[in-house]
Formats: structure tokens, sequence, C-alpha cells
């Protein structure tokens, strides 16, 4: 059965009719058109489908799409402001968080939303936030570079 | 007069010039791309390991709502496979099946519920035969064959030696043999396989989306599955989320999504599960080694002779080359003489295998980097004192006719044991702790390819129009290791202009050169040789074109990036005028870079496949790995690691760094949690739960060393970074383990169950022991 959902996504209000068993991932990606947030497992194991929910890193692959009717989801593609990278962006960018990306967006948001909360975590902390999030390609060590960018640039006004 | 200087980017750090459309979401990957009326392929994978096919019944299948389309093996008896003298895959299963989850019949359907409901109604009837999940039992006499033509299951067996291993060990002051076992690991790059095929009926096209290294050798696959003519076929290579050697070869995915176009007459996009995407499979085969060396007193080896079987699945992929190569890569690291090497590739009811990042090489230099551990310290040797009595002097060429022209091995050396403190702490470390050091190489692209056709390696092309914008045309599939990157750099550099001005086009077969692909790391060597001769190319059309506008003879026009101009004191003309007088001639400029190796550096001829190995030039690695294992539990934890890796030079020193610590931490997976284990042939660990890569948490430090040391024909004296040191560290691992605790692990990976087992059973052993006064 299909409901109404209504949301503020990536800061635009939206209404959508959408049916009861959809997963937010396949909401975002095949419905709406935001195919940043990527798709890396058969369910939980990656955190390549990481969003904001309310300004919480989740899950969009364990997480149904009608259950943000009234929230505030943020994706990738909402980072930045006019047009400029994001503190987190920049980070991953300049400090080569990112090679292949396909993890990239996951990452950035599990970040991004560390930051919201906490803007000057510990690199314990930076590791427990990232923990449920595989990276192939960097073996994390650039990773973690670019996050402690990411802190530094968001200190100077640099939105996260 | 003008003070413009050239700009220089090669030897910097250079964040990636396609970071940015990563990091927003902007980069469009193969699953993202979306088509009105575009339908939702699965495919019907067989629930049996070997057994021939009585029946595909599709017809409850056609009935479920908004299936369009079925294809079964009956819609195609063509075979595919990488290497022309090995293509024994169907797309879709005929008359055998061969492993379980090998694609039997696919679905094309509105939506993907659709597609899945066909897919659970497809009725699948074989008569079984013997199924074989190990070398041994698929080599034992009697055993059915997999494929008729391959007697005893062997898909190749290789055997060669040069000089003489007896005279050898008869040198040796201490001869050893042991036995090594690496489990089957997989690439499980974070990116699921994924493409998206058009097909165009009133043209009889068809076009093709794939999430692959090799987008011409799909182009060729496509032509010869499809029956179609080249010409018709365009291969798009969108960006890729990773490949490590699995998408180097065509996969069944891209070929059965074409099958379904056509027969649709329409788009098919099919974005395999996590599940679909191991069982495709093409990782390292488990492997097993036998290897005995000699060795002197003074630690130069006198001999090696080395048996090895590798799993190879159910089909041959790149086997051939994967046995080849591991064996010959014996060799071009240290001084060896009087080798032997046996070799079979075994053909078994899994998922074929593949050239996983550091193809054929890691597991071969596992035990051997063990094994010269282990007899380095039964005779009281360091273990970098025994690599340093076995260095190589380049130039040189190897008994089996490798040629090394630059070797940064004993630099690297140097690096990691000052930077370790090696010297100072190496014996002195807290109880549980240790360190482990190993080295390993690996080629900078096969200079012959699979593919012979007698093209240069590398072409590229380089478009410059009115606009002033410098366009490079390349077919190099950009998989995340940065070749775009390198090649806009290249350019730049060449031309003296900032990045800014070079845009990069890449992935189209409709535009761009052909290339062979992004493999044995190749491309930074070829493709970057043949980007350098374009850009002296266009550089020497600018230069003329400058001589004519400033009235001096083309030796008297400097380029100095945005400025030409003729002497000191001349105030010369912009880079927008000089183009501007270029295109008079000839209109829009386009000029056209290649690349071929030289034939010295194919191999030799000593023995079948001896051409496996040649490279023009070989990247060098060198480690150190401190662990501490806890003696309760068996979990080993990674201190930190400090690689150095000899790359010739680094053009950019970020992704060198990126792609060195990718390989280490690939190693380090390998080493400690990865394993691709199966129940009756039943992948059971096609998951990232089960299928155990490290986290961030479980990841250590990674230091890199960047040893330059300018091979004289790499590109800027550039050679590989982004496999050659993931092999170093499975045996530095190991050593360090067995420095830590005494015990020596010869079998992969080394989890925290086989470390508390191995403690326990030497506990019991010495409880066993009577008590000694005073000892234990
Ligand atoms: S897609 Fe892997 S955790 Fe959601
Ligand atoms: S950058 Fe490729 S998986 Fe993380």
């Amino acid at each position: 059965m299909a409901r109404l959902l209504e949301c503020r996504l990536n800061g635009r209000d939206r209404a959508d009719a959408v049916a009861d068993n959809v997963l937010l991932l396949d909401y975002l990606r095949e419905k709406v058109g935001l195919t940043g947030t990527k798709t890396g497992c058969d369910g939980g194991e990656c955190g390549a489908c990481t969003v904001l929910i309310n300004d919480k890193p989740t899950l969009s692959c364990l997480t149904l799409a009608v259950t943000v009717h009234g929230k505030r989801v943020d994706t990738i593609e909402s980072l930045g402001v006019d047009g400029q990278l994001s503190a987190v962006q920049r980070g991953f960018h300049e400090k080569l968080g990112s090679q292949c990306g396909y993890c990239t967006p996951g990452f950035i948001m599990a970040s991004a939303g560390l930051l919201r909360k906490n803007p000057n975590p510990s690199e314990a902390e930076i590791l427990e936030a990232l923990g449920s999030n595989i990276c192939r390609c960097t073996g994390y060590v650039k990773i973690i570079e670019a996050v402690k960018f990411a802190v530094a640039l968001n200190a100077q006004g640099v939105p996260p | 007069m003008n003070k413009a200087v050239p700009a220089h980017n090669i030897g910097s750090y250079v964040p990636m010039i396609d970071g940015p459309e990563k990091v927003s979401g902007r980069a469009k990957y193969t699953a993202d791309i979306l088509q009105p009326g575009m339908l939702a392929g699965r495919i019907y994978r067989s629930p049996y390991s070997h057994g021939e096919i009585v029946s595909v019944d599709v017809s409850e299948a056609l009935k479920v709502p908004g299936v369009m389309a079925i294809v079964t093996g009956a819609d195609c008896d063509k075979t595919f496979g990488v290497l022309p003298i090995a293509r024994s895959e169907h797309p879709l299963a005929r008359d055998k099946v061969r492993y379980r989850g090998e694609p039997v019949a696919a679905v094309a359907a509105v939506d993907d519920a659709a597609a899945r409901e066909a897919i659970r109604r497809i009725k699948f009837t074989v008569r079984e035969l013997p199924a074989y999940y190990t070398a041994k039992d698929a080599l034992a006499h009697g055993a059915a064959l997999l494929h008729e033509k391959k007697s005893g299951n062997v898909e190749r067996d290789v055997l060669f030696e040069l000089g003489s291993t007896t005279q050898g060990f008869a040198e040796a002051d201490l001869v050893r043999e042991a036995i090594y076992n690496c489990a089957e690991v997989c690439q499980n790059q974070m990116e699921m396989h994924a493409a998206v095929a058009e097909y165009d009926a009133v043209r009889d096209r068809m076009t093709v989306h794939a999430s692959t290294q090799v987008p011409y050798y799909v182009h060729l696959m496509l032509s010869q599955i499809l029956g179609m003519d080249m010409s018709r076929i365009r291969v798009i290579k969108p960006h890729v989320g990773g490949g490590f050697g699995c998408r180097t070869e065509t996969l069944n995915i891209e070929l059965i999504a074409a099958l379904l176009a056509r027969k649709v007459t329409g788009t098919v996009r099919i974005v395999t599960t996590r599940e679909e995407t191991f069982i495709t499979h093409r990782g390292r085969p488990e492997t097993d080694i036998k290897l005995k060396m000699g060795m002197r007193k003074d630690g130069r080896i006198t001999a090696v002779e080395c048996d090895c079987d590798q799993r190879g699945g159910a089909h041959s992929g790149y086997g051939v080359v994967t046995i080849l190569y591991a064996g010959s890569m014996l060799y071009a690291i240290y001084d060896l003489h009087n080798v032997k090497y046996l070799g079979r590739r075994v053909l078994t009811n899994t998922p074929p295998c593949g050239a996983f990042r550091g193809h054929g090489t890691v597991d071969i230099r596992f035990a051997f980097e063990s094994l010269v551990d282990q007899m380095a310290a039964e005779l009281n040797l360091d273990p970098f004192a025994v690599r340093r009595a076995n260095l190589l002097t380049a130039p040189t060429f190897t008994d089996n006719d490798l040629m090394v022209n630059s070797y940064g091995l004993p630099e690297c050396l140097d690096w990691v044991e000052k930077e370790s403190g090696w010297r100072k702490r190496k014996g002195k470390l807290a109880k549980g702790k240790g360190l482990g050091m190993a080295c390993s190489h690996y080629i900078s692209g096969a200079s012959k390819p699979v593919n012979w056709t007698g093209e240069p390696h590398a072409t590229v092309k380089i478009k410059l129009d009115f606009d002033g914008s410098i366009v490079v045309l390349s077919g190099a599939a950009d998989i995340g290791q940065g070749s775009t990157t390198i090649l806009a750099q290249t350019v730049a550099e060449i031309l003296g202009l900032d990045l800014a001005r070079v845009r990069v086009v890449t992935g189209d077969s409709e535009v761009v050169p052909k290339d062979n692909g992004s493999y044995s790391s190749r491309v930074t060597f070829m493709v970057g040789n043949a980007a350098l001769d374009a850009a002296r190319n266009l550089k020497a059309v600018l230069v003329s074109a400058a001589a004519r506008k400033l009235e001096a003879r083309p030796e008297d026009i400097e380029c100095l990036g945005e400025i030409y101009r003729a002497g000191a004191q001349d105030k010369g003309a912009t880079f927008d005028e000089v183009v501007t007088e270029a295109l008079k001639d000839t209109g829009t400029i386009t000029v056209t870079g290649n690349y071929s190796t030289i034939p010295e550096s194919h191999g030799g001829k000593k023995y079948r496949g001896a051409a496996i190995g040649g490279t023009m030039g070989y990247s060098y690695s060198a480690q150190v790995v401190e662990v501490t294992v806890d003696g309760e539990t068996g979990v080993v934890t990674v201190d930190k690691v400090w690689v150095a890796h000899d790359c010739g030079k680094a053009l950019n020193r970020l992704t060198v760094e990126g792609q060195v610590q990718g390989s280490v931490w690939m190693g380090m997976g390998q080493a400690m949690s990865e394993e691709a284990a199966y129940h009756d042939g039943l992948m059971v660990t096609a998951n990232m739960l089960d299928y155990r890569v490290p986290t961030i948490q479980d990841s250590p430090p990674i230091e890199v060393g960047i040893v330059e040391s300018n091979d004289p024909h790499g590109p800027f004296g550039a050679k590989e970074a982004g496999e050659g040191s993931l092999a170093a560290f499975l045996p530095a691992l190991t050593n360090a383990i067995a420095d830590a605790i005494g015990i020596r692990f010869n079998d992969l990976p080394v989890t925290p169950d086989r470390v508390f087992e191995a403690i326990e059973k030497r506990k019991r052993a010495l409880e066993k022991l009577p008590k000694k006064n005073g000892s234990m």
C-alpha cells in the first residue's frame, strides 16, 4: 500500500506517494533521482548508504522511506554552500580521503553527522563514528587525515 | 619583458581532478544511470555445483506480469574469456553447469520485484555430476572432468628449471623446506557489478555501460557473444568504484545485459547484489605452495625449488597467466640462480578466479619471504642482511630473461630499517610485541599484452581548439587509482600550463582511442608515456606557430606555459595568441602520442610462457610491521607499518601514498581476516560480515617512504605504485608474529582462532615436557 510521505529533503519540502515497503535508499536513488547515496551491500554491512535523518547518521538501506515522514533528511547532495565544497568534502578531496569515490558519500555523511554534533572530536571519536563504514581503496589513513582537516576548516568557519 | 614562468606539478601533492564530483555525489557510476523505460535485469544462478543441464523451464516465469524477456543458454552458443587460448565460458550456461552461482538464465522486467518473482519460477533440472571443491580432489585419479579437453582437470601446468638446483643445494650451508597455504580472497570492491545495455533496433546498435577496468576487452567480447560487428557497439565506462583486478576481464554480467537488451529491443540495467558480486569472483585462488631453499652462512640463496597449486575455479579466466606469473616472478627481486618451478592451475567446481591486485605474485612472495626469515633466524643472520646479500645490480637480465633497469630495493631497505628503528628496537620490545620485515615487487604493465595486435601499447590524443583548452583523449580506465589525474598532470607539465587548462575525456569508445585497460599497473607507465609523447608533439606545433608569430627560429622559442617568447628580452606572445596562430594552418589541432615497449622487455623463450613477467620496469617495496599479540585471546594488533616503495619517480606524491597505503592495507586483509569459504560449493562468506575486511578501527598507521630510482624508460622516470607493496605485508606480518611469540604461521589468514590454537598447542606441549631446573 502506498501512503503520503512528507519530509524536508536537502532543505526543501517534498511530498510523494510511497509504498510501505520501499527503502529510504531506493526512494532517494530511484524515485527522487539522488544517486549520490550509494548501495554497497545487501543490507547494513558497509555504510555506503549513510544519510542524515534529523542530523543523525543513519543507514538508508535499513530504513523504510515512510518512517522519515515529518523529518529532515540530508544526503551528500545537500552539502556545501554557494557551490563551494563543505569542510568535510574539502577534507576528502584535498587529503585524498576518496579514491574510487564509491564509499565516499557514506563516509562524508557519517563525518558531517559527527561534526554537527561534536565539532572537536578526538581521534578515538572519529574512528568510532566511522567504524561501520567500509572503504576498500584507502586503507583509511587518509580518511582520518581528511576528517582532521575538516575539523580544522570547520573551526575556521567552513560549514561541515 | 614578461615574468611568466612555466607551471609545474610533477612530484607534488595534487588532489585528483575528478575529486569534486566524487565528494559531492555527482560522480555517476553504472548503477546510477536512470533512463525512462529502463528495464530491470536479474540473473537466475545454478544451485548445483556440477551437472549436465536437462532443462531450463521458463514457461511459468514468463507468465509473471511485467516480465518482458528471458534469455537462457539457448540464446547464445558463443564463448568468451580474456585469453584467446582459453575462451571456455558461456554468458549463460549451456550443456553443463560447473559452479554454484553460474548464470543459467536472465529476466528483464518492468521492475525488480517482477524480475525477482520470475527468477523464483524458473525450473532448472540437471543430472548431477561429482563436484570438486579443492585442487586435491579435482586432481584425484579418475575424477570427472570439468572441461572435456582439460585432462586431469589441469588448466595448465608449468615446469622449468634454470640452472641446477642439485648443484645449488649442494653449495648451501642450510637447506629447508616448508609448506604454505593461502586462502582464496576476493577483491570485494565497494561498487557491486553493474551494467546498462541499450539496444537500438532501428540502427542495430548496442551501447553498454559497464563497471569495468577493460572497456576494450568488453567491446571485443560483446562483439563475439552478440555476433555483432564491432563498429555497431559502443562501450562506456562511467566512474568505477574500485576493481583491484576483478574487472580486468569481461564479466558475464555485461554480456547478459546486452543479450537481454537485444531480445527486448530496449534498455536493461543489471545491478547485482553483494552476494552475486562475490560469486562472480575473479579473486586470488587458494594456493598451496611447497618451497625449498638453500642458503649459505652469509645469507646468499643458492637454490630454490617451488611447487605451486592454484585452485582456479570452474573456468580459465586469467588462470594460465596467474600460474605463470607465480613462477616467473620468483625472479627480478633478488639475484637468484638455480631455480626450479612446478606450477599447476587446477579446475574446480568453485567460481572462477582472476587477476587480483599483485596478480600471481602475492602468495609465492609470502612463502618465499617467510622461509627466508625462518632460515635467517636459524643462521643467526639479520633479515635485512640476508636481503642485502642477495641484491641485484641493475641494469641486468635475470636467468628467465626479465629486464631490470632500475632497482630501488636497497634504498627501500635502508628507509624502513631506519624509520622503524629496527636496529635499536628489534629483539628488545616488550613481551608479546614483535617486528617483522619483508620485500616484494611488481611489474609496470605486461610488455606483451594478452591481445597482441601489433599496435602501439598505448595511444593518447590531444585536441586544442579556439577556446584554448587542452583536451586529452584517452581510453585509460580510471577506477579510482587516479590515472586521469596523472594524464592531466603529464600534459600540463610538458606544456608548462596550469592543470586548470587541461581536461581529460575517457571511457567512451565512440570518442577516445582504444586502450587495453587498467590492469597489471600498466597505465602510468604506458599511457603516461603516450601522453608524454602527445604533449611533446603538441608543444612542437605551438612552438613553430610562436616562431612564425614572433618572426624567430623555432629553436629560439622558449615556452613558459602561458607565454612563448624568443629570448629573454622579448615580450613574447600569449598562449592564446599562439593557439590562434597555430589554428591558421589546420583548424582544430589534434596530435597523437604513442608508446610501445622495447623487444628486450618481452621476456624470454626458455620455457613455454616465459614472456609472462616481462615488463619495462619493476617496482620494489620493503616493509616493517610491528605487532602486539595477545597471548590470552590470540588477537593480533598491527601497531604500525613502515613501507618504502620504489615507484621510479612519484608523479603525484598524494596518490602514490594513497596507492601504497591501500595496497598494504589490502595485504593486511588477506593476511589477517579475509577468506572465501565454501560449503558444498556455495560461497558462505558472500557478504561483508562473513568476508571480513578490516575496519577503520582495525587499521594501523601506515607510514610511506617514497624511493625514486628514476627508471630510464618510465614517464619522468616513473614506475608502478599501486600493486607492488601488497605482497610484502603478508610475510612481514607473520615474521613479526614469529618475532613476538616464536610461532610461525604458514597458513593464511592468521585469524585469532589460529593464533589462539597455536599458543594453546604449544602450552600443552610444554606442559608434557619434564620440568628442568631453572629453565622453561
Ligand atoms: S548499503 Fe551497505 S549498509 Fe546500507
Ligand atoms: S574510495 Fe574506493 S571504496 Fe573508499
